[in-house]
């Protein structure tokens, strides 16, 4: 058919043709397009390259694990990708792999179970014992979808769990603490930095293999099952084949992962394989976009650093400061409203506390337990009521109690009002609520305070891309 | 060739009754599809349109009767085995895989073809569709619905089937689109494919077809050339109930 069209081409939208067209002009696809242009191996490397950097610039031991930690949650997150992203399968059961990769590490090279295998055999040994275990756990899986899934995936961590806890083969709570180091060819890894370099190692491998397996025929047919498992299964797709080598490959991953962890640790307990691991690895691939590598890489260390800050006094409020107000002026537009309602909570403090100091002087008296310097700056701004927590932190009496409720209760009824106008005017008194509560309730418990920052972070992020930073948004056929 | 110098027939269903639980759904339906040969199944709503195309694919077993593919019977098969034996389906609302790109759509229609093959099975469907060519790169979901009619059919081609069913095809287009998408079906049947069309829309699919038949109540209550049932008055009764 190369006849010149004649008018509107019957079977063509035009209307539909020429939306593409004008969004392929916007500045974001533009950036999307150039991204797309780079060939995926020098995508791979500058991916890679601040990994490898990151043991010449840091010093500090402890930055260090915290690398190997995040390097761990990088590997976990890609590993639930598969099946959850790619496949769409909602797997609850994902972290008992890790765990079952660690204990099984625990196993083949401990002083307890008097063997130390190389971790040239034990990794793919492991990985390969991992793998069998993901294929059974999707065995009862293949007749279920959605939810029947996600609780019985649910029930086999919690069994995991259980014997985990009352084993005396794991040695119960009590975990396994006498783990050899890893041995690699003969080579002891006692060092940060061998371990680090070691999953770093692993890490580039199976994002390669990911990115091969993505592109294969596999890959697309696990993409189409996402989508639509009868329209798959009328194109002949072996559809609960395919399941079970995602629930498989998924778990090996997770499996070499907590075949690392557990040498660099040197001691595993059940308490590190927990509904708290679970729910920390899904909000890492749904922060970063199910379905994307990029994603699950950038979403993992995202979370792991952001948790990492909070834990530490000295951090903790830059962070919560900078990332509320760029939160505020990306989400309120026109920009200049963003910066108004700052600047009107900002003079509402400084109103209060003038106020409080004159007549109500207890409003003020409380000792702060931020150590950064703009806490010092903050402090003279939000009120510090005397006695409002115990020296432990914790809540000291009806008033703090009801302040953290009410703070909740603002929140919800400011996702109420429904004018923009009166919605950006309300935003002023809520974040002064928030910091607060963020001064005199959730500093002095950073252990609570940064899940619950954690989730606040997830619940914004959904309202504004559903799909996560690198997700592809859902396209659906109406 | 068989005896009475016909081709032989594709696809043949015999004595076919179909139940769901209690309710007798299908009752003794005979149908038959020769090769190269456009046939539509036409009937109203709850005729057993459905359930026809359902036993043919083995998404619901007959209880009594056969189902016979190509020679063979395969009224016990599982679908994918059908499929193998050069079925192939364009479903009711077309089921796109619709965040994927339009080349994956195709080339997930021949997940069963050997890998070397893909490349020509793909230039014979741009030949017959060579709009898709130009949308390839675009994700499916975003066509529009006539485009979207085509990448189905161009991704029930894809695995070379003998017999191509298509369920609704006018289903959610346009009126200018139905006839679009009825010449479409036209040329690939003019490319050498039976086709087995399920319809409501008797006038358009009969006024492209070899033979029809329509069902009304689980049975088939019409069957002959298109030509002539397009006159016929039974085909007014069975739509309209008198």
């Amino acid at each position: 058919m190369s006849e010149a069209p004649s008018g509107p081409r019957i079977g063509v939208d035009e209307w539909v043709a020429s939306a593409e067209e004008r969004r392929q002009k916007t500045l974001s696809a533009r950036a999307e397009r150039a991204f797309e242009r780079v060939p995926p191996a020098a995508k791979l490397a500058l991916l890679a390259i601040p990994f490898a950097l990151y043991p010449f610039l840091v010093e500090d031991p402890y930055l260090m694990q915290v690398g190997i930690n995040t390097l761990i949650f990088v590997l976990l997150a890609l590993g639930l990708n598969v099946a959850v992203g790619w496949v769409g399968l909602l797997d609850l059961g994902y972290v008992a792999f890790f765990g079952l990769g660690a204990y099984l590490y625990a196993a083949v090279a401990s002083d307890y179970a008097g063997r130390h295998w190389d971790g040239a055999l034990a990794i793919p040994a492991i990985a390969v014992t991992v793998a069998v275990a993901g294929f059974l756990l999707g065995l009862p899986s293949r007749r279920l979808v959605g939810d029947y899934l996600a609780i019985v995936t649910l029930f086999f961590l919690q069994l995991f769990l259980v014997i985990l806890i009352n084993s005396t083969f794991t040695r119960g709570p009590n975990g396994i603490s006498d783990i050899r180091p890893l041995t690699l060819l003969g080579r002891e890894i006692t060092s940060l930095d061998g371990y680090y370099w070691t999953a770093l190692v692993a890490l580039v491998t199976v994002v390669v293999v990911l990115y091969l397996v993505n592109q294969s025929r596999t890959g697309r047919a696990w993409r189409a099952l996402r989508e639509d498992e009868l329209a798959a299964e009328l194109m002949t797709m072996p559809v609960n084949r395919l399941k079970l080598m995602a629930f498989a490959f998924g778990a090996s991953i997770a499996g070499v992962a907590g075949a690392i962890y557990a040498p660099a640790q040197g001691a595993i307990f059940p308490a590190s394989f927990d509904l708290i691991l679970l729910i920390t690895v899904y909000a890492m691939l749904v922060l970063g976009g199910a379905g994307s590598l990029l994603g699950a890489t950038v979403g993992a260390v995202i979370i792991s650093a952001s948790l990492e800050a909070l834990r530490d006094p000295e951090d903790a409020s830059w962070l919560v400061y900078i990332a509320v107000v760029l939160v505020l002026l990306v989400l309120i537009k026109p920009w200049w409203r963003g910066l108004a309602v700052l600047g009107a909570t900002a003079a509402l403090g400084l109103l209060v506390h003038e106020a409080a100091e004159r007549w109500w002087p207890s409003l003020v008296e409380g000792t702060t337990f931020g150590q950064a310097r703009i806490d010092r700056l903050v402090d003279g701004w939000v009120l510090m009521p005397a006695d409002f927590v115990t020296e432990e932190g914790l809540p000291a009496g009806a008033a703090a109690r009801i302040t953290y409720l009410l703070f909740v209760a603002s929140v919800l009824a400011l996702t109420l009002i429904r004018s923009s106008l009166w919605r950006t005017v309300a935003f002023v008194p809520v974040l002064y609520l928030a910091a607060v509560v963020w001064q005199n309730l959730m500093l002095p418990q950073p252990a609570v305070a940064r899940f619950i920052l954690m989730g606040a972070l997830l619940v914004a992020l959904m309202a504004y891309r559903p799909q996560g930073l690198f997700g592809k948004a859902r396209v659906e056929i109406v | 060739m068989s005896a009475n110098g016909q081709p032989a027939p594709l696809l043949r269903l015999e004595g076919i009754n179909t139940y769901y639980g209690q309710m007798h759904i299908l009752q003794d339906v005979n149908l038959e599809v020769r090769e190269g040969e456009l046939v539509c199944l036409l009937g109203g709503n709850a005729s057993g349109k459905s359930t026809t195309l359902k036993t043919i694919l083995g998404i619901v077993e007959p209880r009594t009767g056969a189902v016979i593919l190509d020679g063979r019977d395969v009224t016990r098969d599982s679908t994918a085995k059908r499929i193998e034996r050069g079925l192939a389906i364009v479903p009711e609302n077309r089921r796109l895989f619709g965040p994927m790109t339009v080349l994956e759509n195709l080339e997930l229609g021949a997940y069963l073809r050997p890998r070397a093959d893909l490349q020509e099975d793909l230039e014979r469907v741009y030949s017959i569709f060579p709009l898709l060519y130009e949308r390839r790169k675009q994700l499916a979901g975003t066509l529009s619905g006539g485009e979207q009619q085509m990448v189905a059919m161009g991704r029930a081609l894809m695995a070379r089937p003998k017999l191509l069913l298509m369920d609704e095809p006018s289903m959610g287009l346009a009126p200018v689109l139905v006839e679009r998408s009825f010449e479409v079906i036209q040329e690939v049947h003019r490319a050498g494919v039976a086709m087995l069309v399920v319809e409501q829309n008797a006038n358009v699919s009969l006024s492209i077809a070899d033979r029809g038949y329509v069902l009304s109540t689980g049975r088939v209550v019409l069957e002959g050339k298109a030509s002539e049932l397009l006159t016929h008055d039974e085909l007014r009764k069975a739509y309209l109930g008198r």
